[in-house]
């Protein structure tokens, strides 16, 4: 498999429904991955690669519930001053099962339930703060992309100023010596 | 003085390099354990999982106790390599509830048909409701609840055999 950088699909072992992820602009939803290297493609790899193409197309389909997403899941509210709340939270929400993702972005079908809930919630008059709370409850500060200002994140906070400060200490040593 | 503003950028440089490496080479944690743990079952009260089934309600908890609620779904392949343990955890004498999560009674059906069936009760979670309100991140994922109806433990991932004396003993801690 040379030229091939392989992250191959955790299916087989039992973690693929925990790991599948995928884009929503770009409509993945695969749990493997693969970096194409240079373009020229050995002969005798091109039956491994077929059956990698095949594999592509025939492990998701196991992923996946066999139901529609849920109602809300990619639906705007009818209020735009709603759907407008409920998008900024669900950019600072992150997806529990792609991690480096906000539900607004996941295509993963949990995502998909929590865009639901948050915006049930927020068509039921709930204020967007209360439902971040919620969830900060059950999967910990991890779950919001929110930065807090706590002990924990003042290094975080401090670092421009500190960085500045000593940017403005170093230009001072230089402009006197050039005086 | 001077020779320490020399070596104070390696200085830099090697903390940064450490930190970077401890970060690559420690494992991989992709686990969110629920913080539901030691507080009470959140509210539901589920239609049926599976055809001729009872519905679940988090009531039928109450004063039962403990037992395990199994967070499935049919379409879950690892749920199919724990279902032998479930089976076999049930033959010990343990009460396991589940929470078919966006599944069909049908489809439910299929699965215990081909997997056994160890569940007292099944509920049905079609929008994932529940599963938010556990802290639960993934499918399968296994709690433990006593007679209160407090959740006294999470495993995230399928059980396996490995798994079962961990289990048992958090059963009997929650007694």
């Amino acid at each position: 498999m040379k030229g091939f950088v392989l992250k191959p699909s955790r299916n087989l072992l039992g973690e693929g429904d925990r790991t599948k992820c995928g884009d929503r602009a770009a409509g993945g939803g695969n749990t493997l991955r693969f970096a194409p290297g240079p373009s020229t493609i050995p002969k005798q790899g091109l039956a491994r690669i077929l059956a990698f193409a095949l594999a592509l197309v025939a492990t998701p389909a196991l992923a996946d519930s066999n139901l529609p997403a849920a109602k809300w899941a990619n639906e705007q509210l009818p209020d735009p001053r709603q759907e407008a709340e409920a998008r900024t939270l669900m950019l600072t929400l992150r997806c529990i099962v792609c991690q480096g993702q906000s539900i607004a972005d996941s295509d993963a079908e949990l995502a998909g339930d929590m865009r639901a809930m948050v915006r049930t919630r927020i068509a039921a008059g709930e204020k967007p703060e209360a439902i971040r709370q919620w969830l900060i409850e059950r999967y910990g500060q991890w779950v919001s992309y929110k930065p807090l200002v706590e002990p924990m994140t003042w290094p975080l906070w401090l670092a421009p100023l500190v960085l500045l400060g000593l940017g403005a200490f170093l230009a001072r040593g230089r402009f006197r010596r050039h005086r | 003085m001077k020779r320490f503003w020399l070596w104070a950028p390696l200085a830099g440089f090697v903390i940064f390099f450490g930190v970077v490496a401890f970060g690559l080479i420690r494992p991989d944690n992709r686990q969110i354990a629920s913080q539901m743990v030691g507080k009470p079952l959140p509210a539901f009260d589920l239609p049926a999982g599976a055809p001729g089934r009872t519905g679940f309600s988090s009531k039928d908890l109450q004063g039962e106790g403990p037992r395990l609620l199994n967070v499935f779904a049919s379409w879950c392949v690892p749920c199919i390599a724990e279902a032998p343990v479930l089976m076999q955890l049930k033959n010990q004498g343990v009460t396991i509830d589940a929470i078919a999560i966006r599944d069909r009674p049908e489809d439910v059906a299929t699965f215990l048909a081909r997997n056994g069936d160890p569940y007292d009760k099944i509920g049905s979670d079609t929008a994932s409701r529940v599963q938010l309100a556990m802290g639960s991140s993934g499918v399968p994922e296994t709690f433990v609840i006593d007679a209160k109806g407090v959740i006294r433990h999470q495993h995230i991932g399928d059980i396996r055999p490995e798994d079962v004396p961990e289990i048992l003993a958090q059963l009997e801690k929650a007694r």
